[in-house]
């Protein structure tokens, strides 16, 4: 019997070499267990060792490995190749510059992360000696899920605002600052305002949640979105009503 | 010295082919169209309305006509969508919990939905003999 | 080639490397901090970690219970002046890291709570559900967003330390978009590059762990301490070996072989009732219970599958809720790789390389012999380890030692000066040529992949979790071998723009003088003790080998291996007692 094989066409670019992405065809031994990346890994180790890709766990959970699989942004180490065609086309995250083969430019989304200034800023200063925050069960579940994004840019791969604009914040960026504007211990609502409430960023998104579809962890930056309009709308009219009250 | 990063652009008109699920989302906010026309026309219902019975019987013989009729039935089909697809994504609005258990999504739609039965009935009953 | 002046240069940004960077921060905000790594910071290893982060907080446990567990795990290899410390820091950094919004798992009334792990007689683990390693990776990450001195380097492989006459002046690093050789000149620097598993075939490591750092040390004369000490993680799943945390036995999860026999009751870690007792059974140490599973397997009990002998690992007792809420991870990496759901089945498991024990020698303050040069994490060894590392003990060891690293850095960067122009620049012009030369050499015979993996193999064959005379003798001949072969490694890939096959290239040097380190070290230590086992010398000998080894890196032959005592204070060598025989 026969070894079964299938076939990766995968996008190729050198900067160096080439004017524009190219397309590569490699043949790989199928295995039950397999996954997208070790393929991927197949093809580097035994037929190209030109091919250039990141990843590292193969757990799905340091989220370097995001890449477009037959046109779907997904984590190559988390899809099998028992549920993938014969014939699987792979290309580098979409909406972001491709620097060399499956490799794309990260810069922006890092800028935006720190933009949105994610960390706790306290409610109130306590030394190490005083212990912890108390925060009840009830209350960590509130931002837990918002804590799971493991920044592997799939959402703004998927996200057809950033497409075609992109100045948005973003739905991972803006998940994580609504997981601290969550969280019991912080009080920095206000201070993440000015990116956050602002035209590129919730004010950008037009609900379309293909990035909640595409979420490997199901963080829901959709929701997260949403609900981050919903209390800015809310702090607007409170300005007025209730000036005195703080957010 | 040797970087080119290479920027791949998407059709601005076009993207939403690409996948089903963009055509759903394109479907969601087009009805937005039908639903406003179907207002227009019903502001327009009004105005003839107080014009006198002669131009309001005329109005109501062109929106019960086969054209007005077709647009009616369009525009119902992608207010019913409208209707569905915001009542899926309001639980992502509006998480609600009790204690450390979220309130699953599913109660929530289902609550939009018995409140959209009843609103329909109550209204069709006000509505009264024109049916 | 561009130099880049900074006072802190950390190479390095995981747990350790990000926490010695917000002490920099803290300790001294006007001193500059690059911080410099091969990958973006939030895909560092820390970020697999799951089971917890070990520190006394709770009202039943003390100090002195830490103490004795540690230094019991290790097989009384550990330093116990270092565990002292380690142990009375361990609560402060981790209820440090809980106001900066590291989301703990809670009590009812809102108090951190704990759970029980391998090894430990009272629980003193703090979780964040079975992912600690991530939120810990992810809030030192944002929270050293706050700090504006310290800059990032992101995906930039650090090749070489500049050290003259016994200082260290920085470090020289590949920018990898560009292929460029920067200088960064520094007043100190921290190493805190992590582990290397990656030497083994079958590993819970990620790609990235090939030590770097480790290796960068050595050659510049810091000694490598204790490499003979690899810990196998008792359940990798097979085929990826993907890891299935500790906390799963803690939360009451049992090993049975095929027999469907708790086999554990076997090797002194008995009895099987009650369950779950800490220190006992599924509970033991790390090291007993992967030499166990080594023991079934020659007595031919385990079960046989596509990917080796495997044992089972059965969650099923603990139910669904339980098992949603605080092993979430661990049921959807067994669903998703081996198809197995925890609640319905058994998980199939087997021991898996996961951490080194050992790694760049530095003192109790994270200092290597080297002025300037500092070391924390999984790379050094302080030792609090010894010869077996327990599980929690580590997340928290990088929270430690890398605020420690991070304030003798801030200290040197403030007195020190620039020092040496000339000659240091020679030598990092000397590390560039040097990878130069490696990039554009033409016509060898070894590729990358195919010495990597011959590489592996020797490894695990000569130096798996028990070990000979002749395995070792093979496996150190096999070594020096691999290295002369090394020198004829020729890219396939000429490109400047993230070379990833130059960047393995590298890797693979690194992983061959770690590995020559391990094999060596295992040869001369002719004992047996924690995670190092010889199926010729049995038993432990503390007259003659309670000591730390050294082993020191030659450009021409194998390592030197010499030895130094451990630093014994106040608990004396006695047996590793587990399982019903305690007290």
């Amino acid at each position: 019997m026969s070894e079964r094989m299938i076939e990766l066409e995968v996008l190729r670019y050198d900067p160096e070499q080439d004017e524009a992405p190219r397309f590569q065809t490699y043949t790989v031994p199928y295995r039950e267990d397999w996954v997208v990346l070790d393929a991927i890994n197949y093809v580097k180790d035994e037929l190209d060792r030109t091919l250039s890709y990141r990843w590292s766990c193969h757990m799905a959970v340091c989220g370097s490995c995001g890449m477009l699989i037959d046109g779907e942004p997904a984590l190559s180490c988390h899809t099998f190749l028992r549920d993938c065609p014969d014939k699987i086309r792979i290309e580098p995250l979409q909406n972001f510059p491709v620097e060399r083969d499956l490799v794309v430019v990260m810069d922006d989304f890092m800028d935006k992360l720190e933009s949105v200034k994610p960390y706790v800023v306290p409610k109130e200063e306590k030394n190490i000696d005083d212990g912890e925050y108390l925060q009840t069960p009830a209350e960590l579940a509130r931002y837990k899920q918002y804590t799971a994004c493991i920044n592997c840019l799939l959402c703004y791969s998927a996200c057809p605002q950033y497409a075609l604009n992109d100045s948005f914040v973003g739905p991972a960026a803006l998940a994580i600052a609504h997981r601290y504007n969550l969280d019991s211990r912080d009080v920095g609502r206000s201070a993440r305002d000015d990116v956050v409430a602002s035209n590129p960023g919730i004010w950008e998104c037009s609900f379309v949640g293909a990035c909640s579809e595409v979420c490997p962890k199901s963080v829901d930056p959709a929701a997260a979105i949403q609900q981050t309009k919903i209390a800015s709308t809310a702090d607007y009219f409170m300005k007025f009503l209730m000036p005195w009250k703080r957010k | 010295m040797s970087r080119r990063p290479y920027v791949r652009e998407i059709s601005g008109t076009s993207w939403w082919l690409r996948h089903p699920r963009y055509v759903r989302y394109m479907a969601r906010e087009i009805s937005a169209l039908f639903i406003g026309i179907y207002v227009l026309i019903l502001m327009a219902g009004l105005f003839r309305l107080s014009q006198g019975e002669a131009a309001y019987e005329e109005f109501l013989a062109k929106a019960e006509g086969p054209v007005g009729m077709i647009f009616a039935i369009i525009a119902m089909v992608f207010a019913v969508y409208h209707s569905y697809t915001w009542f899926q994504v309001t639980p992502k609005a509006m998480p609600l919990m009790i204690g450390s258990k979220r309130i699953p999504g599913s109660f929530i739609v289902a609550a939009h939905w018995i409140g959209f039965a009843i609103a329909s009935v109550a209204l069709w009953m006000l509505a009264g003999d024109r049916i | 080639m561009e130099t880049i002046n900074t006072d802190v240069a950390i190479v390095g940004a995981g747990g350790a490397g990000l926490r010695a960077a917000i002490a920099v921060a803290e300790a001294n905000p006007s001193l500059k901090v690059a911080l410099i790594s091969k990958v973006y910071p939030m895909r560092s290893h820390t970020v697999a970690a799951e089971g917890g982060a070990a520190g006394v907080i709770k009202d039943n446990d003390d100090f002195e219970h830490h103490f004795h567990d540690t230094v019991a795990g290790g097989d009384w290899l550990c330093d116990q002046d270092a565990v002292d410390l380690f142990i009375h820091e361990a609560p402060r950094e981790l209820m440090r890291i809980e106001h900066w919004g590291c989301p703990w798992s809670r009590e009812p009334d809102g108090h951190v709570a704990v759970r029980p792990f391998g090894g430990m007689k009272i629980e003193r683990t703090w979780y964040a559900a079975d992912k600690t390693g991530f939120h810990l990776l992810h809030t030192l990450f944002q929270t050293s967003m706050k700090y504006t001195s310290i800059e990032r380097f992101d995906e930039y492989y650090s090749t070489d330390l500049v050290v003259v006459d016994g200082r260290c002046h920085g470090v020289t690093a590949i920018e990898m978009r560009t292929g460029r050789v920067r200088f960064f000149r520094s007043k100190a620097v921290i190493i805190a590059t992590g582990g290397a598993g990656r030497v083994f075939p079958f590993t819970t490591n990620g790609a990235i762990k090939t030590g770097d750092g480790m290796a960068m040390a050595y050659r510049a004369g810091v000694p490598l301490k204790d490499m003979e000490f690899v810990q196998y993680h008792p359940t990798g799943l097979p085929g990826t070996g993907i890891l299935i945390t500790e906390g799963s036995r803690g939360e009451g999860g049992i090993l049975v072989n095929k027999d469907g026999y708790r086999y554990l009751q076997d090797y002194d870690l008995g009895p099987p009732d009650p369950w779950p007792r800490k220190k006992a059974m599924e509970l033991g140490p790390r090291d007993r219970l992967s030499q166990a599973f080594w023991h079934e397997q020659q007595k031919g009990r385990t079960i046989s599958t596509d990917s080796g002998p495997v044992v089972h690992l059965d969650l099923r007792h603990l139910g669904e809720a339980k098992i949603n809420e605080r092993l979430p991870m661990v049921r959807e990496l067994s669903q998703s790789y081996i198809g197995v759901d925890p609640v319905y089945e058994p998980i199939p498991v087997q021991p898996v390389v996961h951490y080194t024990m050992g790694g760049i020698d530095t003192d109790i303050d994270s200092a290597t012999c080297v002025d300037g040069l500092f070391a924390a994490g999984e790379c050094a060894c302080v030792s609090i380890n010894g010869a077996n590392r327990l599980g929690s003990n580590s997340l928290t060891e990088l929270l430690v030692f890398g605020a420690r690293a991070g304030e003798g850095a801030a200290k040197i960067a403030a007195n020190g000066d620039a020092g040496l122009d000339g000659e240091a620049q020679d030598v990092a012009e000397t590390a560039e040529a040097q990878v130069l030369a490696l990039f554009r050499r033409n016509g060898g015979a070894e590729s990358v992949s195919g010495l990597r993996r011959d590489m592996n193999e020797a490894m695990e064959a000569g130096a798996g979790i028990y070990r000979s005379e002749d395995s070792l003798k093979t496996c150190t001949g096999n070594m020096q071998e691999i290295r002369e072969r090394y020198a004829n490694v020729v890219l396939t890939d000429k490109s400047n723009v993230f070379n990833t096959d130059l960047i393995e290239a590298l890797e693979l040097g690194s992983m061959i003088d770690v590995a020559a380190a391990m094999a060596c070290s295992a040869m001369q230590r002719k004992e047996s003790r924690g995670s190092h086992q010889r199926l010729d010398y049995p038993e432990r000998d503390d007259d003659t080998y309670l000591r730390h080894s050294l082993a020191h890196y030659s450009s021409t032959s194998l390592p030197a291996v010499k030895y130094r005592d451990v630093t014994i204070t106040r608990s004396q060598p006695a047996e590793r007692v587990y399982g019903g025989a305690q007290e």
